[in-house]
């Protein structure tokens, strides 16, 4: 019975080699590393693709494995993209500032920098003081951290006061969805010290390097499917033991765990935090592809779009999440990109960018009512025929 | 023998209807017990309160040599306590193999960091062939739970909570669904179980009781009515009015 881990669960090794054929294809491919068939703007899609596939492995294990549906998941992947992006915008106001006022006759002072950036980032806002939240911008290593910590907590403390209430079900789920708009509205303020609507821009940059575009775009392209690669293992490897049977126990049957001794408040609170953590790493990697980032990232649709994903893919087998994910948000970028031609039909012509929600929505519904298993589920179809 | 449960003048209300009125109950270790009595006679509500599903409003129980209250502790530690508890219908992981769910039912550490770690053991997974032969599910180990036929899962369960190695056990209403050799078998099993700890069985079928051939409690109203052999009560006139009777 001890069989290692991998060879217990073969669709990980599968899903690996597929991550690793598409990464090295998209790179010898690539304008940066290759033969330049696929365009720096593409492979950014590409990247943030990815990012969101991971983000769908922590809406399965939620939801999926645990039968947590929440509906504020994009809450802590916007916070870990604002960790991240509080440092890049900081540091590269300070050089473009710095170099700026090296061109006068007096070498400026430290005070007169640090006016300068404050001047610069809060501009818009109508203010040049560092907030509070800023103490740490100077620091990669601590916002790296903060990326983990700040949304980490949240998750902690969200999770601990909801669970040891014993909200569950829809009631959970609203109250995820209230936590993200709470904090989407917070953020939009300007004094909320994150330059409220305007966000923060210029993140595709990185400060102090040189390099171009196309390479830095391959960077977190690469970054991004380490981390799909590192996040699916450790899920799998979480959900293949007596931990996997435990929450998909609570997700069956909540009251039979607790009655078997398990304290299932914990249980809930470890797997949302954990998921709220990688929510949020695949953030941080998500918005410096992207650029920016603004408080309207974080409003609930973002969440309900995630849990739409994971459903199509097929929850509760972590493949059926990262297809659902790259699957979706891909086609959608096609859609709403201005690519798909539009269907005249003489009285009405049917523009997908205003059609695309519809067509999403009806094979949101479709799924649920006759392939609950998603798309995942054709999979099965598979595994019954190499059986028998 | 010592007590390993005392339940005393423990009483609560739903929205003013008395469920539980009084009551009062003990078991010492190795017990058998069967509590009978008419529907609304608060035999589930006494299970709810044991295992801490429900506070009573009054009253007190107390658990075990160093006479622990039961009322401050919620339901997960109760169960860690040694108190199984088998629900009326068959709760088993249904998406799980047997073998995953008796895993999960053996006695070990349930803090989730040890859980997460936790690979069985050669010792372990004997164990799980052992309590499968016991129960008589040897050759659907690795069959998920949901496709076992009613009696099957009620035997799982009642193999899980053998597995979980609880001092007391509580089961409510096993027999309720079963063929009559199925009603044998776990008869058998729950007066095996009795030999190590103790088992209070709740159940509506007098023959049932009559085959487990231990001590009957019988309440009406959320109150012990009778206790005795079960000769002994049938023949009380007060239960014959209240349950026999009709």
């Amino acid at each position: 019975m001890r069989t290692s881990f991998i060879a217990k669960n073969p669709s990980v090794l599968i899903f690996l080699l597929v991550l690793a054929v598409f990464t090295i294809t998209v790179t010898i491919l690539s304008e940066g590393f290759g033969i330049g068939l696929i365009s720096t703007s593409f492979i950014k899609t590409l990247g943030k693709t990815l990012c969101l596939c991971l983000i769908a492995v922590a809406m399965d294990l939620i939801w999926g494995f645990t039968g947590i549906l929440s509906l504020g998941h994009f809450a802590f992947f916007g916070l870990g993209g604002y960790m991240i992006g509080m440092w890049l915008m900081y540091e590269r106001t300070r050089l473009i500032v710095t170099e700026a006022l090296m061109q006068g006759q007096i070498p400026p002072t430290d005070t007169e920098i640090i006016d300068g950036i404050g001047n610069q980032i809060f501009g818009v806002v109508g203010s040049s003081d560092f907030p509070l939240v800023w103490a740490f911008a100077d620091s990669l290593g601590i916002q790296l951290l903060l990326v983990v910590l700040v949304p980490g907590l949240l998750a902690l403390v969200f999770g601990w006061l909801a669970f040891r209430s014993r909200v569950t079900g829809v009631y959970l789920s609203i109250l995820t969805q209230a936590m993200t708009l709470a904090l989407a509205l917070y953020l939009f303020q300007n004094d909320s010290g994150l330059r409220g609507n305007n966000g923060l821009s210029g993140l595709q940059n990185l400060p102090g390097v040189e390099a171009p575009q196309s390479i830095v775009s391959m960077w977190f392209f690469l970054a991004s499917a380490l981390a799909l690669a590192l996040g699916y293992v450790l899920a799998a490897w979480i959900v293949s033991g007596k931990f996997g049977s435990v929450i998909r126990g609570i997700r069956d049957n909540e009251t039979r765990v607790r009655f078997l001794g398990y304290s299932v408040e914990s249980f809930k609170l470890a797997m949302f935090t954990l998921t709220a953590c990688i929510a949020a790493i695949a953030g941080a990697l998500y918005y410096p592809q992207a650029g920016i980032i603004n408080p309207a990232e974080l409003v609930p649709i973002a969440s309900i779009y995630l849990a739409v994903w994971v459903a199509i893919g097929g929850r509760g087998r972590l493949y059926g999440a990262v297809i659902g994910a790259g699957f979706v948000s891909l086609i959608s970028s096609w859609f709403t990109g201005g690519q798909a031609p539009d269907i005249p039909l003489g009285f009405y012509t049917i523009k997908w960018v205003d059609w695309w929600l519809v067509l999403l929505g009806l094979s949101f519904v479709t799924v649920t009512l006759f392939a609950p298993k998603g798309i995942g589920g054709l999979f099965d179809l598979f595994k019954k025929e190499s059986n028998t | 023998m010592s007590t390993l449960l005392e339940v005393s003048g423990v009483s609560v209300s739903f929205d003013g209807f008395k469920a539980i009125n009084n009551l009062s109950f003990q078991i010492a270790e190795a017990e058998m017990r069967a509590v009978i009595g008419p529907n609304g006679a608060g035999k589930t509500t006494f299970m709810d309160i044991v295992t801490g599903k429900t506070r009573p409003d009054e009253g007190r129980v107390i658990w075990g040599e160093k006479s622990i209250s039961l009322l401050s502790m919620n339901e997960a530690q109760i169960a860690r306590e040694g108190i199984g508890r088998k629900f009326q219908k068959p709760t088993v992981f249904e998406d799980q193999s047997v073998r995953e769910n008796f895993l999960m039912a053996l006695k070990k550490d349930r803090g989730f960091l040890a859980v997460l770690l936790y690979r069985p053991s050669k010792a372990d997974l004997a164990r799980v062939d052992e309590l499968a032969e016991e129960v008589g599910l040897a050759n659907e180990l690795g069959r998920l739970a949901g496709e076992l036929s009613h009696g099957q899962k009620q035997w799982l369960e009642i193999g899980m909570l053998l597995a979980q190695e609880p001092r007391l056990l509580l089961v409510d209403e096993p027999a309720a669904g079963m063929t009559p050799e199925e009603r044998e078998h776990t008869s058998a099993l729950l007066v095996a179980a009795a030999k190590t700890r103790a088992v209070v069985v709740v159940e509506h079928d007098m023959e049932f009781v009559r085959r487990l051939g231990c001590k009957v409690t019988v309440l009406h109203e959320g109150a012990v009515l009778a206790e005795g052999s079960l000769d002994h009560v049938t023949s009380n006139s007060d239960v014959i009015d209240v349950y026999l009777g009709r």
